[in-house]
């Protein structure tokens, strides 16, 4: 470890130079909640479940880079009770059908709501018309699932660079897209990168669906955070 | 002035139906059905998903009996992904079939212990406030608590091979995703007093003993009640055996004569057809050789050992020569006997679960086969009820395009409504009063046939509309059909 001092909640931690909140408290056992972020993927700061308090001020966790001295809150009823309000929005604005998911029990979503303790959503639902996109040959995309955190964006490229996924529209109406004649040129190890990298079930690999059994899912024994936690 | 009597909700059964029994002036019945007044809709909503998920998505039809959908769904799937119908590996499908022995296990306990049993214990007119499973257990908390154990064992089965008790992902296309360990083996086979499969075998003969005694002491009503004649149809063993997983499509008249036999199911379009009628959301299946009148049949337990040939587990076949040697071999139309072909069923289920329990297969890791892809096809299982179809067809981008399924109370169908009639007939008509107990009695002939009723209800958007305007007197003034 190195120099940089700082508190999480009152918790003596330290950080290596440049690294970010999330990172430095990873390293010291402390979960702070991510969804949009990937180790190994430059942060985008889309979700804001990782909101902290810096100085009475709400910052992203993620995308903050530790400061000596630094005095983060994480763990307060306000910022829990913001960050379940997050989770419940997320829910909403999509079409979220958990029982039938693939993705069920190695979803990050859903382990937040369970780790939140989302019972019903303090919000309406929207039921927003999504189209599911099953014309790759490899991957199916079902955008009712998606929470636009932008990894897939990020972390999938083709052999020459070129980003096989990308966000179109604005606002309300943007959604992620897929290059098709790019995706179809992904192996079958990339393919099963992107869908691991989806921290949902928009992205999935065909033709190959609930192989892992229920009790051998990711968070099946353990809440997600778990891991990090000491 | 004639008036009308709705028995609405239908107890003690599986989903929501109501019966309308309607009398003349001097009280005789002159129309009685059973509407099933819910709707599902799952062909639709199916439509667009990617094929692999139909077993997970559409088990959710039923609570009671999903494992059922799953495995059709699965075997449907089978043919798409170009398993066939019979390339399983030795563990995918052992695994299935011992989850669906478990299902089929499960499902028999309830039914008998938690619906049937109170009408046999306190009578059919027995005070309602105590003919109840909540009656049977204050007052036969022996066989309360073996329905209860037994139908936990069933579920603890589901669990191990499914991975939840209700609701699992175990099937999947072309095999299974998890085989058995030895210590969940272990578990059953040895486990401490009553969950381990001697236990059941043993409360198995038990529930089947004490229905034959019941029939002993009541053998007029038992034989009488709700007994017309009609065909059967079950899948069989390609050797005529009882199979509940896999085989042919066979049926058989009201005399025993084939009318299908050794009938491969991928064509079963070719052999049955379903009818709609404007007052119901569940349709009417036929068979096509026979026509819409006449061509309707039973499925179910009863149908199942009137089509087989014999039973491939010692105990539950002898059972069935003495079930068989009381109609002299012939077809069997008591509606009543249903719990009698269930409880050999149940037993049947006990005895394979042992015999798959003990078999190595289980422990291999070869769970899944494929072979070259198609575009359509069709799964059939005998589910706790009777003959489950389920049939897809996927697009270029595998997106189901289409789904059809025939779930085991459709089939049942015409022949509830009769047993409804013949109550209406035989108990209510020409009553000067309608007491609470023949209205039961209504519910006992639809309850012998174990109905889902939420699964059954597909034909929205398919259903004629048929509106009358009726004066006092019950005279149709005016009527329109679309």
């Amino acid at each position: 470890m190195s120099d940089i001092k700082f508190t999480i909640d009152g918790k003596e931690c330290s950080a290596k130079s440049g690294q970010t909140i999330v990172e430095a408290a990873k390293d010291n056992g402390v979960y702070i909640p991510t969804l949009c972020h990937f180790d190994g993927l430059k942060p985008a700061g889309t979700c804001r479940i990782c909101t902290v308090k810096v100085g009475g001020r709400n910052m992203a966790a993620c995308t903050t880079p530790v400061t000596s001295g630094m005095v983060v809150e994480n763990k307060t009823p306000e910022l829990e009770d913001f960050r379940k309000a997050i989770i419940e929005m997320l829910f909403v604005e999509g079409n979220h059908m958990c029982p039938t998911c693939e993705k069920s029990g190695n979803c990050e979503l859903q382990a937040l709501g369970y780790r939140y303790q989302m019972m019903v959503p303090r919000f309406p639902f929207l039921f927003p018309k999504r189209a599911v996109d099953a014309s790759s040959p490899k991957l199916y995309i079902d955008k009712n699932r998606c929470v636009q955190c932008l990894r897939c964006v990020r972390g999938i490229t083709s052999a020459d660079g070129r980003k096989v996924f990308g966000l179109v529209m604005r606002g309300g109406h943007a959604q992620i897209s897929m290059d098709n004649e790019l995706a179809a040129q992904l192996s079958d190890a990339e393919a099963l990168k992107a869908m691991e990298l989806c921290p949902v079930g928009a992205i999935l690999r065909k033709e190959v669906g609930y192989a892992v059994p229920i009790g051998k899912r990711k968070y099946d024994k353990a809440p997600i955070g778990s891991e990090i936690e000491k | 002035m004639g008036r009308k009597i709705t028995i609405e909700p239908v107890t003690r059964v599986e989903g929501h139906g109501k019966v309308t029994i309607q009398l003349d002036p001097q009280n005789n019945v002159t129309e009685s059905r059973l509407h099933i007044v819910e709707f599902r809709g799952f062909e639709r909503f199916v439509q667009g998903r990617p094929y692999w998920e139909a077993p997970v998505l559409v088990q959710r039809l039923c609570g009671i009996c999903p494992v059922s959908h799953h495995l059709a769904a699965a075997k449907a799937l089978d043919v798409i992904v170009g398993a066939g119908t019979e390339s399983l590996t030795p563990t995918g499908e052992k695994m299935r079939r011992l989850m669906h022995f478990g299902q089929m296990f499960q499902s028999h306990a309830l039914h008998f212990f938690h619906l049937v049993s109170p009408d046999l214990l306190f009578g059919v007119d027995g005070d309602p406030a105590i003919r109840n499973v909540i009656g049977v257990a204050l007052m036969h908390k022996e066989l309360a608590v073996q329905g209860v154990m037994m139908r936990k064992f069933g579920q603890e089965i589901i669990r191990a091979t499914a991975g939840k008790k209700i609701h699992g992902t175990g099937a999947i296309p072309g095999g299974i995703n998890k085989n058995l360990s030895i210590e969940e083996r272990d578990e059953f086979l040895k486990g401490a007093d009553p969950l381990n499969i001697d236990k059941m075998i043993e409360w198995s003969q038990g529930a089947l003993d004490f229905f034959k005694d019941y029939h002993a002491k009541n053998t007029e009503w038992i034989d009488e009640f709700a007994t017309f004649p009609s065909s059967h149809m079950s899948l069989v063993r390609k050797d005529g055996a009882l199979d509940l997983y896999h085989g042919v499509l066979r049926a058989v008249d009201n005399d025993g004569k084939k009318i299908l036999d050794d009938v491969d199911y991928q064509d079963y379009l070719q052999y049955v057809g379903e009818e709609v009628r404007s007052w119901s959301y569940m349709k009417f299946p036929y068979l096509k050789s026979i026509g819409k009148k006449d061509g309707w049949y039973r499925v179910g337990p009863l149908a199942r050992l009137n089509v087989c040939d014999f039973i491939p587990t010692p105990l539950a076949q002898k059972e069935f020569e003495i079930f068989k040697a009381y109609t002299k071999g012939k077809p069997n139309g008591m509606s009543m006997h249903m719990h009698w072909a269930r409880l050999i069923e149940l037993l049947h289920s006990a005895e394979v679960m042992k015999e798959l329990l003990n078999d190595p297969d289980l422990q291999k890791d070869d769970l899944v086969t494929k072979g070259t892809k198609c575009k359509e096809g069709v799964g059939l299982i005998e589910a706790p009820r009777g003959t489950l179809f389920h049939h897809y067809r996927i697009n270029d981008d595998d997106q189901i395009e289409m789904a059809n399924l025939i779930v085991s109370t459709t089939h049942n169908n015409e022949p509830m409504n009769r047993a409804v009639n013949w109550v209406a007939n035989n108990v209510i008509s020409g009553q000067a009063e309608v007491t609470e107990g023949m209205m039961n009695q209504v519910e006992v002939a639809i309850r012998a046939y174990d109905p889902c009723l939420s699964c059954a209800t597909h034909a929205i958007g398919k259903m004629p509309l048929h509106v009358q305007l009726v004066d006092g007197e019950g005279n149709v003034l005016d009527e329109q059909y679309k």
